[in-house]
C-alpha cells in the first residue's frame, strides 16, 4: 500500500468513487433480482386484505399463501367503475388506488370494486369490497371496506398505513380495532354516504349505535383522517351501490 | 524471501484468545448489558418473538459481514473518510437485508418497518467497526462480530419472550397460557421492555460483579 499516499485528495476521491460504484451496482442487482418476489408478496397481501375484509376477520384462518390466491381467484370478481357508477375499461392489475387518489378531480378516478362471492357458492355475493385512500397523521392511510349484500352493513374492514405512529395511529392495523367497524351501517344521504365514525376517546361502549365506533386514545388525528377518508371515498361509490340496491 | 527468517507460527484458528472474542460479548462484555448500546431497537422490536428473531438475524448478518469487509479493507481505507466508508458498507448491507425481507418475509418486514433501516445507526455495529475491525484481521473480526451479534440477539430475544408471554399469553404467535389469561397490556408497551432490560442488566451485573467506573 506504500505506493499510494492514502491521504492525498486523489486517493480519497478515487476510493469514494470506487466504493460508490461497487455498492451501487450490488444494490441495483439485488433490487432487480428480488423485484418479482416483492411484487408477488405485495399482491398476496392485497388479496389477503380483500378476503379478510370480505369474509370477516377469521375467514382466512390457517390458509397458506398459495391457498389464499386460489381462493381469491375462485370467489373474487373485479369490476372497475367511475364515480357515476358506470363500468370503465381498465386493467385491474395495473390500477393503483394511490395514483387514482392523487387525481385532483375525484370524478375522474377509476374505482375498483371487488365482488366477493360466498366460499361454497362463488356466484352468490357475500360482500362488495371497496378500496379507499386518504390521509392519516404523517402519511397516507387506506382501507378495504367490505359492504354486506344488503349494501348497508359493514361486513369487515382492513386498514393499512404508510407511516402512522407505532402504538398510536398504527393501531388501525390491529384486528381488534378493525373489528369495531363490523356490523355498523352506512347511511345514504342526499350528498353522499356517511360512514360510521371513530369517536373521540376510547373505552366507551357503542355496541348499540350503528354509526359510532369506539375511538383511538392518543391517535385522534389518525382516527379523524380515517373518518374523512371513509366518507369521501365511499361517497364516490354511492351511485354504484345505489344501482345494486335497486336490483 | 530469505530462508533464514524463522517462519512465523500462526495462531490456531480457535485459540483461547479467539474463543474469548466470541464468548466475552455474550457475557462479561455484552454490548447491551455492559456497554448499554443498541437499546433503541431492543425496546422497539421486542413486542413479539417472531419479529425479534428476524431482527436478531438481520443484525447478525450485517454486523458479521460488515466486520469482515471493513477488516479486509482496513489497510486501504483513507483515514479521513473512514467513518463514511464504514457507513456506506453498513448501509449497503442493511439495504440488502431490507430488500430480502421484503421479498421473503413481507409481513415481518412491515412489522419491523423503520427498525430494519435503523440497523445502520445501531451503535453496536458502528462501535465494533471502529473499535475492532479497523485494527484486526478478518478472521478475528468475524469472531468478534459473531460474539457481539449473538450477545445482542439473546438479550432482545429474552426480552421478547417475557413480553409476548405476559403481554399476549403467546410464544411465536401460538397461545401457550390458558385462554382465560387476559394479556397484560403493560407488557406490550416499550416501557415494559425498559424495565425487563433493566432487570436483566441488574441480574447479569450482580452475577459478574461489574461496576461502572
Amino acid at each position: 500500500m506504500s505506493k499510494f499516499n492514502k491521504n492525498s485528495n486523489g486517493y480519497i476521491f478515487g476510493y469514494a468513487i470506487m466504493l460508490t460504484l461497487v455498492c451501487g451496482t450490488l444494490l441495483a442487482f439485488v433490487s432487480e433480482g428480488l423485484k418479482d418476489l416483492q411484487k408477488a408478496a405485495m399482491l398476496l397481501e392485497k388479496q389477503q386484505f380483500i378476503l379478510k375484509a370480505g369474509l370477516g376477520a377469521d375467514g382466512l384462518e390457517g390458509l397458506s399463501g398459495p391457498e389464499v390466491t386460489e381462493l381469491y381467484n375462485k370467489i373474487v370478481k373485479v369490476e372497475i367503475i367511475n364515480s357515476s357508477g358506470e363500468k370503465v375499461d381498465a386493467d385491474e392489475a395495473k390500477l393503483s388506488v394511490y395514483k387514482e387518489y392523487k387525481k385532483e378531480d375525484a370524478s375522474t378516478r377509476a374505482l375498483p370494486v371487488y365482488v366477493v362471492g360466498k366460499k361454497d357458492n362463488p356466484s352468490e355475493v357475500e360482500s362488495y369490497v371497496l378500496p379507499t385512500y386518504g390521509n392519516g397523521l404523517w402519511d397516507n392511510v387506506w382501507a378495504y371496506v367490505a359492504i354486506d349484500g344488503d349494501l348497508e352493513t359493514i361486513e369487515g374492514i382492513v386498514f393499512d398505513h404508510k407511516a402512522e405512529t407505532p402504538g398510536l395511529g398504527a393501531r388501525i392495523t390491529d384486528p381488534e380495532v378493525q373489528s369495531r367497524f363490523a356490523g355498523k351501517k352506512l347511511s345514504y344521504e342526499v350528498n353522499g354516504i356517511n360512514a360510521p365514525d371513530f369517536q373521540k376517546g376510547e373505552g366507551n361502549d357503542f355496541t348499540s349505535s350503528t354509526n359510532k365506533v369506539d375511538g383511538l386514545s392518543g391517535a385522534t388525528i389518525t382516527a379523524m383522517g380515517v373518518n374523512d377518508m371513509l366518507d369521501a371515498y365511499l361517497t364516490l361509490y354511492k351511485p354504484y351501490l345505489m344501482s345494486k340496491k335497486k336490483k | 524471501m530469505s530462508d533464514n527468517i524463522e517462519k512465523k507460527v500462526s495462531e490456531p484458528l480457535l485459540s483461547k484468545k479467539r474463543k474469548q472474542l466470541v464468548s466475552n460479548p455474550m457475557d462479561t462484555d455484552n454490548p447491551i448489558t455492559i456497554q448499554v448500546l443498541g437499546i433503541c431497537s431492543a425496546l422497539a422490536v421486542t413486542i413479539a418473538l417472531e419479529g425479534t428473531v428476524i431482527m436478531a438475524l438481520a443484525v447478525f448478518f450485517v454486523l458479521v459481514l460488515a466486520n469482515v469487509l471493513i477488516s479486509a479493507m482496513r489497510n486501504t481505507i483513507p483515514n479521513r473518510i473512514r467513518i463514511i466508508v464504514q457507513l456506506v458498507v453498513v448501509a449497503s448491507l442493511v439495504a440488502v437485508v431490507d430488500q430480502v425481507l421484503r421479498a421473503y418475509a413481507y409481513e415481518q418486514s412491515k412489522a419491523l418497518s423503520v427498525f430494519v433501516g435503523l440497523i445502520i445507526t445501531n451503535c453496536i455495529v458502528m462501535g465494533r467497526l471502529e473499535a475492532f475491525a479497523m485494527g484486526n484481521k478478518p478472521w478475528d473480526s468475524f469472531l468478534d462480530g459473531v460474539g457481539n451479534a449473538v450477545g445482542y440477539g439473546w438479550i432482545i430475544i429474552a426480552i421478547a419472550f417475557v413480553r409476548e408471554l405476559f403481554g399476549a399469553g403467546k410464544l411465536f404467535g401460538q397461545q401457550v397460557l390458558p385462554d382465560s389469561y387476559i394479556g397484560n397490556g403493560f407488557f406490550a408497551t416499550p416501557a415494559a421492555a425498559c424495565i425487563i432490560l433493566g432487570l436483566i442488566i441488574w441480574i447479569l451485573r450482580a452475577k459478574s460483579g461489574y461496576v461502572e467506573d
